[in-house]
Protein backbone atom coordinates (compact mmCIF):
# COMPACT_ATOMS: atom_id res chain seq x y z
CA UNK A 1 0.00 0.00 0.00
CA UNK A 2 1.43 3.39 -0.89
CA UNK A 3 0.18 6.94 -1.19
CA UNK A 4 0.09 8.18 -4.77
CA UNK A 5 3.09 10.35 -5.51
CA UNK A 6 1.21 13.41 -6.71
CA UNK A 7 -1.14 13.56 -3.69
CA UNK A 8 -0.50 16.70 -1.64
CA UNK A 9 -0.74 16.48 2.14
CA UNK A 10 -0.78 19.55 4.39
CA UNK A 11 0.33 19.66 8.02
CA UNK A 12 -3.23 20.19 9.18
CA UNK A 13 -4.63 17.07 7.48
CA UNK A 14 -5.86 18.63 4.27
CA UNK A 15 -5.31 16.29 1.31
CA UNK A 16 -5.53 17.13 -2.36
CA UNK A 17 -5.53 14.66 -5.21
CA UNK A 18 -4.70 16.56 -8.43
CA UNK A 19 -5.60 13.55 -10.60
CA UNK A 20 -9.25 13.57 -9.58
CA UNK A 21 -9.50 17.13 -8.27
CA UNK A 22 -10.86 15.81 -4.98
CA UNK A 23 -9.87 17.20 -1.60
CA UNK A 24 -10.21 15.52 1.77
CA UNK A 25 -9.69 16.12 5.46
CA UNK A 26 -8.35 13.60 7.91
CA UNK A 27 -7.89 13.48 11.67
CA UNK A 28 -4.45 13.46 13.37
CA UNK A 29 -4.18 9.66 13.53
CA UNK A 30 -5.26 9.41 9.90
CA UNK A 31 -2.62 11.98 8.98
CA UNK A 32 0.08 10.04 10.83
CA UNK A 33 -0.85 6.84 9.02
CA UNK A 34 -0.88 8.58 5.64
CA UNK A 35 2.56 10.09 6.32
CA UNK A 36 3.96 6.72 7.30
CA UNK A 37 2.48 5.13 4.18
CA UNK A 38 4.03 7.92 2.11
CA UNK A 39 7.38 7.10 3.75
CA UNK A 40 6.89 3.48 2.60
CA UNK A 41 6.41 2.19 6.14
CA UNK A 42 4.77 -1.26 6.34
CA UNK A 43 1.67 -2.18 8.30
CA UNK A 44 3.64 -3.72 11.19
CA UNK A 45 5.71 -0.62 11.71
CA UNK A 46 2.66 1.62 11.51
CA UNK A 47 0.83 -0.55 14.03
CA UNK A 48 3.76 -0.48 16.43
CA UNK A 49 4.08 3.30 16.18
CA UNK A 50 0.36 3.94 16.74
CA UNK A 51 -0.01 1.47 19.61
CA UNK A 52 3.04 2.91 21.35
CA UNK A 53 1.70 6.43 21.10
CA UNK A 54 -2.07 5.93 21.51
CA UNK A 55 -4.27 4.12 23.97
CA UNK A 56 -5.68 1.38 21.73
CA UNK A 57 -5.62 -2.41 21.59
CA UNK A 58 -4.28 -4.38 18.68
CA UNK A 59 -7.57 -5.70 17.33
CA UNK A 60 -9.22 -2.27 17.42
CA UNK A 61 -6.32 -0.77 15.49
CA UNK A 62 -6.25 -3.60 12.98
CA UNK A 63 -9.98 -3.27 12.19
CA UNK A 64 -9.69 0.49 11.86
CA UNK A 65 -6.50 0.30 9.80
CA UNK A 66 -8.00 -1.99 7.18
CA UNK A 67 -11.09 0.18 6.94
CA UNK A 68 -8.97 3.32 6.62
CA UNK A 69 -6.68 2.02 3.88
CA UNK A 70 -9.72 0.72 2.00
CA UNK A 71 -11.14 4.25 2.09
CA UNK A 72 -7.78 5.65 0.90
CA UNK A 73 -7.93 3.26 -2.06
CA UNK A 74 -11.61 3.97 -2.77
CA UNK A 75 -10.83 7.68 -2.82
CA UNK A 76 -7.80 7.04 -5.09
CA UNK A 77 -5.44 8.55 -2.56
CA UNK A 78 -3.53 5.29 -2.17
CA UNK A 79 -2.85 2.28 -4.37
CA UNK A 80 -1.72 -1.29 -3.88
CA UNK A 81 2.02 -1.81 -4.24
CA UNK A 82 3.13 -4.20 -7.00
CA UNK B 1 4.59 8.45 29.39
CA UNK B 2 0.80 8.45 29.33
CA UNK B 3 -0.61 7.40 25.99
CA UNK B 4 -2.78 9.74 23.94
CA UNK B 5 -6.51 9.12 23.49
CA UNK B 6 -7.09 6.91 20.47
CA UNK B 7 -9.51 7.91 17.77
CA UNK B 8 -10.36 5.85 14.72
CA UNK B 9 -8.53 7.22 11.62
CA UNK B 10 -10.99 8.87 9.27
CA UNK B 11 -10.81 10.51 5.87
CA UNK B 12 -13.64 12.66 4.65
CA UNK B 13 -14.19 13.96 1.16
CA UNK B 14 -14.78 17.70 1.06
CA UNK B 15 -17.58 18.99 -1.13
CA UNK B 16 -17.81 22.66 -1.88
CA UNK B 17 -20.89 24.42 -3.13
CA UNK B 18 -23.14 21.42 -2.52
CA UNK B 19 -25.63 20.96 0.31
CA UNK B 20 -24.53 18.11 2.56
CA UNK B 21 -27.35 15.60 2.92
CA UNK B 22 -25.91 14.64 6.28
CA UNK B 23 -26.54 18.14 7.55
CA UNK B 24 -24.22 20.31 9.48
CA UNK B 25 -22.36 19.22 12.53
CA UNK B 26 -24.38 19.60 15.73
CA UNK B 27 -22.21 18.11 18.45
CA UNK B 28 -19.37 20.07 19.99
CA UNK B 29 -19.17 18.66 23.50
CA UNK B 30 -19.85 15.18 24.87
CA UNK B 31 -23.13 14.71 26.76
CA UNK B 32 -21.87 13.17 29.96
CA UNK B 33 -24.57 13.72 32.57
CA UNK B 34 -28.30 14.16 32.99
CA UNK B 35 -29.34 16.46 35.83
CA UNK B 36 -26.06 15.65 37.59
CA UNK B 37 -26.25 11.85 37.15
CA UNK B 38 -23.33 10.60 35.06
CA UNK B 39 -24.28 8.75 31.88
CA UNK B 40 -21.49 6.20 32.35
CA UNK B 41 -22.57 5.54 35.96
CA UNK B 42 -26.21 5.11 34.93
CA UNK B 43 -25.23 2.56 32.28
CA UNK B 44 -22.94 0.76 34.75
CA UNK B 45 -25.75 0.49 37.30
CA UNK B 46 -28.83 -0.06 35.14
CA UNK B 47 -27.43 -1.47 31.89
CA UNK B 48 -27.58 -0.46 28.26
CA UNK B 49 -29.83 0.45 26.55
CA UNK B 50 -31.52 2.51 29.23
CA UNK B 51 -34.34 5.03 29.16
CA UNK B 52 -33.81 7.99 31.49
CA UNK B 53 -36.48 10.52 32.45
CA UNK B 54 -35.68 13.89 34.01
CA UNK B 55 -38.16 14.92 36.72
CA UNK B 56 -36.63 18.39 36.71
CA UNK B 57 -37.38 18.85 33.00
CA UNK B 58 -40.92 17.50 33.32
CA UNK B 59 -41.79 19.89 36.14
CA UNK B 60 -40.15 22.85 34.48
CA UNK B 61 -41.84 22.18 31.12
CA UNK B 62 -45.21 21.72 32.81
CA UNK B 63 -44.84 24.98 34.73
CA UNK B 64 -43.88 26.80 31.52
CA UNK B 65 -47.00 25.49 29.77
CA UNK B 66 -49.28 26.35 32.71
CA UNK B 67 -47.81 29.83 32.94
CA UNK B 68 -48.32 30.43 29.21
CA UNK B 69 -52.06 29.68 29.51
CA UNK B 70 -52.92 30.95 33.00
CA UNK B 71 -51.41 34.36 32.29
CA UNK B 72 -53.82 34.70 29.35
CA UNK B 73 -57.02 32.96 30.47
CA UNK B 74 -58.72 32.80 33.88
CA UNK B 75 -59.71 29.10 34.08
CA UNK B 76 -57.21 26.51 32.83
CA UNK B 77 -56.82 22.82 33.60
CA UNK B 78 -54.32 20.34 32.17
CA UNK B 79 -55.16 16.63 31.90
CA UNK B 80 -52.21 14.29 31.51
CA UNK B 81 -52.38 12.23 28.32
CA UNK B 82 -51.75 8.68 29.55
CA UNK B 83 -51.06 7.26 26.10
CA UNK B 84 -48.05 9.55 25.73
CA UNK B 85 -46.32 8.05 28.75
CA UNK B 86 -48.26 5.95 31.22
CA UNK B 87 -45.49 4.89 33.54
CA UNK B 88 -47.01 5.38 37.00
CA UNK B 89 -44.10 7.43 38.32
CA UNK B 90 -44.26 9.82 35.37
CA UNK B 91 -48.06 10.14 35.67
CA UNK B 92 -47.65 10.86 39.37
CA UNK B 93 -45.24 13.73 38.66
CA UNK B 94 -47.93 15.33 36.48
CA UNK B 95 -50.65 14.64 39.06
CA UNK B 96 -48.48 16.23 41.77
CA UNK B 97 -48.28 19.29 39.55
CA UNK B 98 -52.10 19.39 39.44
CA UNK B 99 -52.86 17.61 36.20
CA UNK B 100 -56.02 15.52 35.76
CA UNK B 101 -55.95 12.35 33.62
CA UNK B 102 -56.90 11.90 29.99
CA UNK B 103 -57.28 8.27 29.02
CA UNK B 104 -58.34 6.40 25.88
CA UNK B 105 -58.90 2.82 27.07
CA UNK B 106 -60.15 0.82 30.03
CA UNK B 107 -56.53 -0.13 30.71
CA UNK B 108 -55.46 3.50 30.96
CA UNK B 109 -58.61 4.42 32.90
CA UNK B 110 -57.87 1.82 35.57
CA UNK B 111 -54.21 2.86 35.66
CA UNK B 112 -55.33 6.41 36.46
CA UNK B 113 -57.67 5.16 39.20
CA UNK B 114 -54.89 3.04 40.71
CA UNK B 115 -52.60 6.07 40.62
CA UNK B 116 -55.12 7.75 42.91
CA UNK B 117 -56.82 10.08 40.44
CA UNK B 118 -60.48 10.64 41.49
CA UNK B 119 -62.96 9.36 38.91
CA UNK B 120 -64.42 12.83 38.37
CA UNK B 121 -60.96 14.09 37.34
CA UNK B 122 -60.59 11.53 34.55
CA UNK B 123 -61.43 12.41 30.96
CA UNK B 124 -62.33 9.30 28.98
CA UNK B 125 -61.62 9.80 25.26
CA UNK B 126 -61.35 7.51 22.28
CA UNK B 127 -63.52 5.27 20.13
CA UNK B 128 -62.99 2.12 22.22
CA UNK B 129 -64.97 2.05 25.45
CA UNK B 130 -66.48 -1.29 26.45
CA UNK B 131 -69.74 -1.55 28.42
CA UNK B 132 -67.64 -2.38 31.45
CA UNK B 133 -65.55 0.77 30.91
CA UNK B 134 -68.61 2.96 30.38
CA UNK B 135 -70.39 1.64 33.48
CA UNK B 136 -67.28 2.28 35.58
CA UNK B 137 -66.88 5.77 34.15
CA UNK B 138 -70.58 6.62 34.66
CA UNK B 139 -70.51 5.38 38.25
CA UNK B 140 -67.33 7.38 38.90
CA UNK B 141 -68.82 10.54 37.35
CA UNK B 142 -65.92 10.76 34.90
CA UNK B 143 -66.08 13.02 31.87
CA UNK B 144 -67.00 10.73 28.99
CA UNK B 145 -66.11 12.20 25.62
CA UNK B 146 -68.42 10.59 23.08
CA UNK B 147 -66.71 9.65 19.82
CA UNK B 148 -69.50 8.22 17.65
CA UNK B 149 -73.26 7.68 17.51
CA UNK B 150 -73.00 4.00 18.43
CA UNK B 151 -71.39 5.05 21.69
CA UNK B 152 -73.97 7.78 22.26
CA UNK B 153 -76.88 5.34 21.82
CA UNK B 154 -75.16 2.76 24.03
CA UNK B 155 -74.74 5.30 26.83
CA UNK B 156 -78.45 6.19 26.56
CA UNK B 157 -79.25 2.46 26.96
CA UNK B 158 -76.92 2.16 29.95
CA UNK B 159 -78.49 5.15 31.71
CA UNK B 160 -81.79 3.28 31.75
CA UNK B 161 -80.11 0.35 33.52
CA UNK B 162 -77.92 2.38 35.86
CA UNK B 163 -80.47 5.13 36.59
CA UNK B 164 -77.67 7.70 36.52
CA UNK B 165 -77.00 10.83 34.48
CA UNK B 166 -73.54 10.53 32.94
CA UNK B 167 -71.43 13.64 32.49
CA UNK B 168 -70.53 13.79 28.82
CA UNK B 169 -68.91 15.89 26.15
CA UNK B 170 -68.77 15.26 22.44
CA UNK B 171 -65.63 15.24 20.42
CA UNK B 172 -65.94 17.59 17.47
CA UNK B 173 -63.78 17.39 14.35
CA UNK B 174 -63.52 20.35 12.03
CA UNK B 175 -61.72 22.05 9.19
CA UNK B 176 -59.06 24.27 10.72
CA UNK B 177 -57.17 24.80 7.48
CA UNK B 178 -54.58 22.10 8.11
CA UNK B 179 -54.03 18.87 6.24
CA UNK B 180 -54.80 16.10 6.97
CA UNK B 181 -58.09 16.90 8.69
CA UNK B 182 -58.66 14.52 11.58
CA UNK B 183 -62.25 13.58 10.81
CA UNK B 184 -62.10 9.97 11.94
CA UNK B 185 -62.67 10.94 15.56
CA UNK B 186 -65.82 12.57 16.84
CA UNK B 187 -68.61 14.41 15.05
CA UNK B 188 -68.03 16.81 12.21
CA UNK B 189 -68.68 20.52 12.78
CA UNK B 190 -69.22 21.73 9.23
CA UNK B 191 -71.58 18.95 8.10
CA UNK B 192 -73.90 19.35 11.10
CA UNK B 193 -73.04 15.98 12.69
CA UNK B 194 -72.02 17.73 15.89
CA UNK B 195 -75.42 19.45 16.14
CA UNK B 196 -77.20 16.14 15.51
CA UNK B 197 -75.35 14.60 18.45
CA UNK B 198 -75.94 17.63 20.67
CA UNK B 199 -79.67 17.66 19.86
CA UNK B 200 -79.91 13.94 20.61
CA UNK B 201 -78.11 14.30 23.96
CA UNK B 202 -80.14 17.29 25.12
CA UNK B 203 -83.55 16.18 23.83
CA UNK B 204 -83.31 12.64 25.25
CA UNK B 205 -82.42 14.26 28.60
CA UNK B 206 -80.59 11.19 29.91
CA UNK B 207 -77.17 12.75 30.43
CA UNK B 208 -75.55 16.10 31.15
CA UNK B 209 -73.68 17.66 28.26
CA UNK B 210 -71.00 19.54 30.20
CA UNK B 211 -68.22 19.99 27.65
CA UNK B 212 -67.06 20.18 24.07
CA UNK B 213 -63.83 18.57 22.95
CA UNK B 214 -61.62 18.72 19.89
CA UNK B 215 -58.18 17.45 19.00
CA UNK B 216 -57.19 18.86 15.66
CA UNK B 217 -54.02 16.91 14.93
CA UNK B 218 -50.59 15.98 16.14
CA UNK B 219 -47.25 17.82 16.06
CA UNK B 220 -49.13 20.92 14.92
CA UNK B 221 -46.72 23.57 13.69
CA UNK B 222 -49.41 26.18 13.03
CA UNK B 223 -50.85 27.80 16.18
CA UNK B 224 -53.43 29.67 14.08
CA UNK B 225 -55.22 26.34 13.45
CA UNK B 226 -55.97 26.25 17.19
CA UNK B 227 -57.45 29.73 16.98
CA UNK B 228 -59.85 28.49 14.28
CA UNK B 229 -60.76 25.44 16.39
CA UNK B 230 -61.24 27.46 19.58
CA UNK B 231 -63.48 29.93 17.73
CA UNK B 232 -65.64 27.17 16.27
CA UNK B 233 -65.96 25.33 19.61
CA UNK B 234 -66.80 28.48 21.56
CA UNK B 235 -69.41 29.42 18.91
CA UNK B 236 -70.92 25.96 19.27
CA UNK B 237 -70.92 26.19 23.05
CA UNK B 238 -72.50 29.64 22.99
CA UNK B 239 -75.23 28.52 20.58
CA UNK B 240 -76.05 25.56 22.84
CA UNK B 241 -76.56 28.11 25.62
CA UNK B 242 -78.78 30.36 23.52
CA UNK B 243 -80.75 27.49 21.96
CA UNK B 244 -81.25 25.21 24.97
CA UNK B 245 -80.27 27.39 27.93
CA UNK B 246 -77.58 24.84 28.84
CA UNK B 247 -74.18 26.00 30.04
CA UNK B 248 -71.16 24.21 28.61
CA UNK B 249 -68.76 24.24 31.55
CA UNK B 250 -65.59 23.38 29.69
CA UNK B 251 -63.95 23.50 26.29
CA UNK B 252 -61.28 20.85 25.83
CA UNK B 253 -58.80 21.80 23.12
CA UNK B 254 -57.04 18.41 23.22
CA UNK B 255 -53.33 18.25 22.51
CA UNK B 256 -51.10 18.12 19.47
CA UNK B 257 -48.55 20.79 20.42
CA UNK B 258 -45.15 20.00 18.90
CA UNK B 259 -42.12 19.03 20.96
CA UNK B 260 -38.61 20.18 20.09
CA UNK B 261 -37.93 17.12 17.98
CA UNK B 262 -37.06 17.47 14.29
CA UNK B 263 -39.50 15.88 11.87
CA UNK B 264 -37.97 13.97 8.97
CA UNK B 265 -37.72 16.18 5.92
CA UNK B 266 -37.65 19.41 7.96
CA UNK B 267 -35.26 22.07 6.76
CA UNK B 268 -34.76 23.56 10.23
CA UNK B 269 -34.02 21.82 13.52
CA UNK B 270 -37.14 21.32 15.64
CA UNK B 271 -35.76 23.44 18.47
CA UNK B 272 -35.50 26.38 16.04
CA UNK B 273 -38.83 25.98 14.29
CA UNK B 274 -41.58 24.64 16.58
CA UNK B 275 -43.97 27.14 18.18
CA UNK B 276 -43.60 27.94 21.87
CA UNK B 277 -46.30 27.34 24.50
CA UNK B 278 -46.87 31.09 24.43
CA UNK B 279 -47.71 31.02 20.73
CA UNK B 280 -50.22 28.19 21.17
CA UNK B 281 -51.67 29.86 24.26
CA UNK B 282 -52.00 33.20 22.53
CA UNK B 283 -53.93 31.63 19.63
CA UNK B 284 -56.30 29.60 21.83
CA UNK B 285 -56.88 32.08 24.65
CA UNK B 286 -57.40 35.05 22.33
CA UNK B 287 -60.03 33.11 20.38
CA UNK B 288 -61.89 32.15 23.56
CA UNK B 289 -61.68 35.64 25.05
CA UNK B 290 -62.98 37.10 21.78
CA UNK B 291 -66.02 34.76 21.79
CA UNK B 292 -69.53 35.93 22.72
CA UNK B 293 -69.10 34.80 26.32
CA UNK B 294 -69.01 37.47 28.99
CA UNK B 295 -65.99 37.49 31.30
CA UNK B 296 -67.82 35.70 34.12
CA UNK B 297 -69.32 32.98 31.90
CA UNK B 298 -66.12 31.86 30.21
CA UNK B 299 -65.87 28.07 30.18
CA UNK B 300 -62.96 26.18 31.75
CA UNK B 301 -60.20 25.59 29.21
CA UNK B 302 -58.87 22.02 29.34
CA UNK B 303 -55.65 20.99 27.60
CA UNK B 304 -54.56 17.40 27.04
CA UNK B 305 -50.98 18.05 25.98
CA UNK B 306 -48.70 15.04 26.14
CA UNK B 307 -45.82 15.14 23.69
CA UNK B 308 -44.86 18.77 24.29
CA UNK B 309 -44.78 18.25 28.06
CA UNK B 310 -42.71 15.09 28.30
CA UNK B 311 -40.69 14.59 25.11
CA UNK B 312 -37.78 16.81 26.15
CA UNK B 313 -37.52 15.01 29.50
CA UNK B 314 -36.65 11.64 27.98
CA UNK B 315 -33.25 10.26 26.99
CA UNK B 316 -32.21 6.91 25.62
CA UNK B 317 -28.71 5.83 26.57
CA UNK B 318 -27.08 3.25 24.34
CA UNK B 319 -23.83 1.60 23.34
CA UNK B 320 -22.02 1.14 20.03
CA UNK B 321 -22.05 -2.56 19.10
CA UNK B 322 -20.05 -2.32 15.87
CA UNK B 323 -18.89 -0.18 13.00
CA UNK B 324 -18.98 -1.32 9.42
CA UNK B 325 -18.51 -0.01 5.93
CA UNK B 326 -21.40 -0.31 3.50
CA UNK B 327 -20.85 -1.31 -0.12
CA UNK B 328 -21.26 2.29 -1.30
CA UNK B 329 -18.57 3.52 1.10
CA UNK B 330 -20.88 4.93 3.76
CA UNK B 331 -19.96 4.37 7.38
CA UNK B 332 -22.52 2.45 9.42
CA UNK B 333 -22.67 2.28 13.20
CA UNK B 334 -24.76 -0.38 14.92
CA UNK B 335 -26.26 0.54 18.29
CA UNK B 336 -27.74 -1.71 20.95
CA UNK B 337 -31.15 -0.02 20.59
CA UNK B 338 -33.36 -0.14 17.53
CA UNK B 339 -36.78 0.85 16.28
CA UNK B 340 -38.23 -1.66 18.75
CA UNK B 341 -37.37 0.80 21.53
CA UNK B 342 -37.22 4.04 19.56
CA UNK B 343 -40.48 3.88 17.65
CA UNK B 344 -40.37 7.63 17.06
CA UNK B 345 -37.25 7.27 14.89
CA UNK B 346 -39.68 6.42 12.08
CA UNK B 347 -40.68 10.08 11.90
CA UNK B 348 -38.03 12.09 13.83
CA UNK B 349 -34.39 12.88 13.12
CA UNK B 350 -33.41 12.26 16.70
CA UNK B 351 -30.42 14.16 18.02
CA UNK B 352 -27.66 11.76 19.07
CA UNK B 353 -24.72 12.83 21.24
CA UNK B 354 -21.59 10.86 22.12
CA UNK B 355 -21.19 10.41 25.87
CA UNK B 356 -17.38 10.54 25.93
CA UNK B 357 -14.64 12.90 24.80
CA UNK B 358 -14.18 13.27 21.06
CA UNK B 359 -12.19 15.42 18.66
CA UNK B 360 -13.63 17.90 16.20
CA UNK B 361 -13.36 15.42 13.31
CA UNK B 362 -16.59 13.93 12.09
CA UNK B 363 -17.87 11.19 9.84
CA UNK B 364 -21.04 10.90 7.84
CA UNK B 365 -22.80 7.81 9.11
CA UNK B 366 -25.90 5.68 9.08
CA UNK B 367 -27.07 4.63 12.53
CA UNK B 368 -28.61 1.17 12.67
CA UNK B 369 -30.27 -0.69 15.51
CA UNK B 370 -29.39 -4.27 16.44
CA UNK B 371 -32.48 -5.95 15.01
CA UNK B 372 -32.16 -8.49 12.24
CA UNK B 373 -34.54 -6.42 10.13
CA UNK B 374 -33.71 -4.07 7.27
CA UNK B 375 -36.09 -1.38 8.54
CA UNK B 376 -34.13 -0.98 11.76
CA UNK B 377 -32.61 2.43 10.97
CA UNK B 378 -32.30 5.07 13.69
CA UNK B 379 -30.74 7.82 11.54
CA UNK B 380 -30.28 7.51 7.80
CA UNK B 381 -27.74 10.33 7.61
CA UNK B 382 -25.97 11.90 10.53
CA UNK B 383 -22.65 13.60 11.09
CA UNK B 384 -20.97 12.31 14.25
CA UNK B 385 -17.43 12.00 15.62
CA UNK B 386 -15.79 8.61 15.06
CA UNK B 387 -16.97 6.13 17.71
CA UNK B 388 -15.71 2.68 18.54
CA UNK B 389 -17.32 -0.45 19.92
CA UNK B 390 -18.32 0.09 23.54
CA UNK B 391 -18.66 3.88 23.27
CA UNK B 392 -21.89 5.33 24.64
CA UNK B 393 -24.40 7.67 23.08
CA UNK B 394 -27.37 9.67 24.32
CA UNK B 395 -30.47 10.05 22.16
CA UNK B 396 -32.40 13.19 23.06
CA UNK B 397 -36.10 14.05 23.23
CA UNK B 398 -37.51 10.55 23.45
CA UNK B 399 -39.89 10.98 26.40
CA UNK B 400 -43.13 10.91 24.43
CA UNK B 401 -44.68 7.74 23.00
CA UNK B 402 -41.55 5.58 23.01
CA UNK B 403 -42.21 4.00 26.40
CA UNK B 404 -45.80 3.26 25.40
CA UNK B 405 -45.29 2.27 21.75
CA UNK B 406 -42.11 0.23 22.28
CA UNK B 407 -42.14 -3.34 21.11
CA UNK B 408 -40.93 -6.58 22.62
CA UNK B 409 -39.44 -7.62 19.32
CA UNK B 410 -36.27 -9.72 19.11
CA UNK B 411 -35.08 -8.35 22.44
CA UNK B 412 -36.88 -7.33 25.59
CA UNK B 413 -37.60 -3.88 26.92
CA UNK B 414 -34.91 -2.30 29.13
CA UNK B 415 -34.93 -0.52 32.48
CA UNK B 416 -36.42 2.94 32.82
CA UNK B 417 -34.92 5.34 35.35
CA UNK B 418 -36.20 8.65 36.71
CA UNK B 419 -33.63 11.23 37.86
CA UNK B 420 -35.25 13.06 40.77
CA UNK B 421 -34.99 16.76 41.60
CA UNK B 422 -31.75 16.09 43.54
CA UNK B 423 -30.08 14.19 40.71
CA UNK B 424 -30.70 10.77 42.27
CA UNK B 425 -31.74 7.95 39.91
CA UNK B 426 -34.78 5.77 40.70
CA UNK B 427 -35.69 2.61 38.79
CA UNK B 428 -39.29 3.20 37.66
CA UNK B 429 -39.72 0.21 35.34
CA UNK B 430 -37.74 -2.98 35.55
CA UNK B 431 -36.33 -4.52 32.40
CA UNK B 432 -38.28 -7.49 31.12
CA UNK B 433 -36.96 -10.99 31.69
CA UNK B 434 -37.38 -14.27 29.86
CA UNK B 435 -39.27 -15.60 32.89
CA UNK B 436 -41.74 -12.70 32.69
CA UNK B 437 -42.25 -13.14 28.93
CA UNK B 438 -42.71 -16.89 29.27
CA UNK B 439 -45.12 -16.47 32.17
CA UNK B 440 -47.62 -14.98 29.72
CA UNK B 441 -47.49 -17.95 27.36
CA UNK B 442 -49.10 -21.40 27.48
CA UNK B 443 -47.81 -24.37 25.47
CA UNK B 444 -50.44 -27.10 24.97
CA UNK B 445 -49.32 -30.40 26.51
CA UNK B 446 -49.22 -32.21 23.15
CA UNK B 447 -46.59 -29.75 21.89
CA UNK B 448 -44.23 -30.11 24.82
CA UNK B 449 -42.31 -33.11 23.54
CA UNK B 450 -40.39 -33.43 20.30
CA UNK B 451 -37.39 -35.28 18.93
CA UNK B 452 -34.79 -33.58 16.79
Amino acid sequence: MKIKKNVAISESGFIFNPTTGDSFSTNPIGLEIIRMLKDDKGKDEIRKTILTKYNADESTFEKDYYDFVMMLQNNQVAEETE
Amino acid sequence: MEKLRYERPVIKKLNTGVMNKYGTRTEYTPFTNIDGAKVKDLIAEFGSPLFVMSEQTIRKTYKDAVRAFTTRYPKVQFAWSYKTHYNNAICSVFHQEGSWSEVVSGFEYNKALLNGVPGNKIIFNGPDKTDEDLILAINNESMIHIDHLDELYRIIELTEVLKKRPKVAIRVNMDTGVYPMWDRFGFNYESGQAWDAINKIILTDKMDLIGLHTHIGTFMLTPSAYAVAATKLSDLAYHIKTKFGKNITYIDMGGGFASRNTLKGSYLMGADSVPSFDEYAEAICSALLNSDYSKDELPLLILESGRSLVDDAGYLLGTVLANKRLSDGRKATIMDFGVNLLFTSFWYEHKISPAQEFSHYTEDSVIYGPLCMNIDVIRENVTLPPMKKGDNVVVHTVGAYNMTQWMQFISMRPNVVLIDMDGKPHLIRKKETLEYMNSLEETPAYLKEFKL
